[in-house]
């Protein structure tokens, strides 16, 4: 069954996702990940987000955090003080898997969405943290989408907005952060894990047609390739939930 | 009073205004266009996650100053526009919070407190870089002296915390937010989510409230549980049906998305822009005659079915 890479992407990060899951999504596809879990293969995750929503159905997609479509029958309907205490709400906490997107990634996992160049100058602003340096800070375990070019796969980030192992092992100990940290990045060419004893990203998966050379063709920085599988391709049951369940307009897909 | 002498009154050239809302969501959007009309400058702005409300308060001259977590509509418009050129042209000085540090800044506000711990941060240059400068800082009484302190914990590393990050107050001039339903003394009651609304509102010297429906007093007293803020923190209270067109209000109406994505598209030219700020907010003498301009079709398309709470056929492409 002929799939698009968008597909790919939303499915692997939905097979990231478990029952039992509090799922924190932000906007676009990270949204639709947590829907294709909650109708695949995670149908008692919980879907989660910063502005107090607690397991949102979702009948509709929203196209933003805020959109009103994530109020509808939920289990609470609070604000962002309510959401934020729950990734850090010491029994509930562990766990909220976060989902995440940025501007910049480097080998562990630091993110960056506010700005490219200067901080002072910028070249280019962005949106800015929101709750990402938060999620970031507080949740046990987060899935990252990026684009695989080698202006995102930084060997420096320009701006370091949300947490990830900071500068290795002990970074984020160091720093004062609770325990946790990147799990998993998802691309456009494979998928990316990080290495338990050094937090350095490592090559876990490439999609169907897609080598690691290709992938590190474009990076900046080196990431050891030797553990790549071949990811598999969605299920038709996969797609067919995620077309007619999950995103029947094709607002996100 | 009405919402041109309400704006007039409180909001003057120079005040640290806040306003309430996320992206495109119960924005007090009636307000923002009276402020944009009434050619307010220099003001300071606190949001957590705003996005057309800040955008176009920036889009129209009026801010110098901004503290914000997140600047964006989702889908319509990723990075706001005009605040993105802002930064880039550096015409306004930005510093840069995360949406829970906003949060509990506000709430350190209410709460009369200098500031506030939490481990957010910790490692980032969240806490590295600072937009305003320490110099600055120590002009205004209203801003604190540093942007944010890495302390210890003073509990001596007590539930495996070693350092928290202490994040100062905020206490606007004036909060400005867009609520369901209102009683005359100011009581409100908002339905969905709060966002931090109530966390802004009690933090502010002035609280300004536009609301949908504007119900005769003891009205919200019969039910109060259904309530989130007490008259004791309002200052003035104005119906303003549609006040937060074009975002959201939710059981009211959806977001416009015809609205948005002119928007979107205008803010990506100068001169375009001020043609839409024209047609959209000079043009008009209140929020009644907008509506007017965007005509009933548009309006009756976006209203909410009763029970999702938002319009489900609306067309969204």
């Amino acid at each position: 069954m002929e799939y698009t890479l968008k597909e790919l992407m939303t499915i692997c990060a939905a097979r990231e996702i478990n029952n039992g899951d509090i799922v924190f999504c932000g906007t676009g596809i990270s949204m639709l990940a947590a829907m294709a879990a909650k109708n695949i293969n995670a149908p008692e995750s919980v879907i989660f987000f910063e502005t107090g929503a607690i397991d949102s159905e979702l009948a509709h997609i929203p196209l933003a955090v805020a959109d009103p479509r994530i109020m509808y029958h939920t289990s609470a309907n609070g604000g962002l003080m309510d959401a934020f205490c729950t990734m850090q709400n010491p029994y509930v906490g562990q766990r909220v898997v976060g989902i995440l997107g940025a501007a910049q990634i480097d080998i562990y996992g630091n993110l960056n969405s506010t700005v490219i160049g200067d901080y002072d100058a910028p070249d280019v602003r962005f949106s800015g943290s929101g709750g990402a340096c938060d999620v970031a800070s507080f949740v046990s375990r987060s899935i990252i989408f990026m684009k695989m070019e080698k202006r995102k796969f930084k060997k420096k980030l320009d701006y370091l907005t949300s947490p990830g192992y900071l500068d290795g092992p002990d970074g984020r100990k160091n720093a004062g952060l609770p325990p946790g940290g990147p799990d998993k990045v998802i691309t456009d060419m494979g998928v990316m894990g990080f290495d338990p004893d050094t937090r350095q990203m490592i090559l876990l998966g490439c999609f169907p047609g897609i080598t690691p050379e290709q992938i590190l063709d474009h990076m900046e920085f080196e990431i050891r390739t030797d553990r790549a599988v071949e990811i598999d391709v969605p299920t038709q049951t996969e797609l067919t939930l995620l077309r007619e369940k999950c995103d029947p307009h094709g607002l996100i897909l | 009073m009405t919402l041109k002498e309400a704006i007039n009154r409180y909001v003057t050239d120079g005040c640290h205004l806040s306003i309430g809302g996320f992206t495109l969501n119960r924005n007090p959007m009636a307000a923002v266009h009276e402020i944009i009309r009434q050619e307010k400058r220099d003001l300071h702005v606190y949001a957590h996650s705003n996005g057309q409300g800040v955008d176009e308060l920036i889009g129209g001259r009026c801010v110098s100053r901004l503290e914000i977590a997140y600047g964006g509509t989702g889908k319509f418009m990723s990075t706001c526009i005009r605040f993105r050129q802002a930064v880039q042209e550096q015409t306004i000085a930005v510093e840069d919070y995360s949406n829970f540090q906003m949060t509990l800044r506000f709430l350190a506000g209410a709460m009369g407190i200098p500031f506030l711990p939490t481990r957010s941060s910790l490692g980032t240059d969240i806490i590295e870089k600072w937009g305003f400068s320490q110099e600055f800082r120590h002009k205004d009484p209203r801003i604190p002296n540093q942007k944010l302190v890495v302390a210890d914990n003073p509990f001596d590393g007590w539930r495996e915390t070693e350092k928290v990050v202490l994040v100062p107050a905020i206490n606007p001039d004036v909060t400005i937010i867009h609520v369901q339903t209102a009683d005359v003394k100011g009581n409100c009651r908002m339905e969905g989510l709060t966002f931090a609304d109530v966390e802004q509102a009690k933090a502010s010297r002035v609280l300004i409230i536009t609301c949908e429906d504007l119900v005769d007093e003891d009205y919200l007293k019969t039910e109060p549980d259904r309530n989130q803020i007490p008259f004791i923190h309002a200052t003035a209270v104005v119906k303003v049906p549609f006040g937060a067109y074009p975002t959201a209000c939710f059981q009211y109406y959806d977001y416009d998305p015809v609205y948005m994505k002119a928007y979107a598209r205008a803010a990506k030219d100068d001169t375009v822009f001020d043609q839409f700020l024209n047609d959209m907010v000079f043009a008009h003498n209140t929020h009644a005659d907008l509506l007017d301009h965007v005509g009933r079709h548009r309006l009756e398309s976006i209203l909410a079915d009763r029970g999702c709470g938002y319009a489900k056929d609306l067309d969204r492409k």
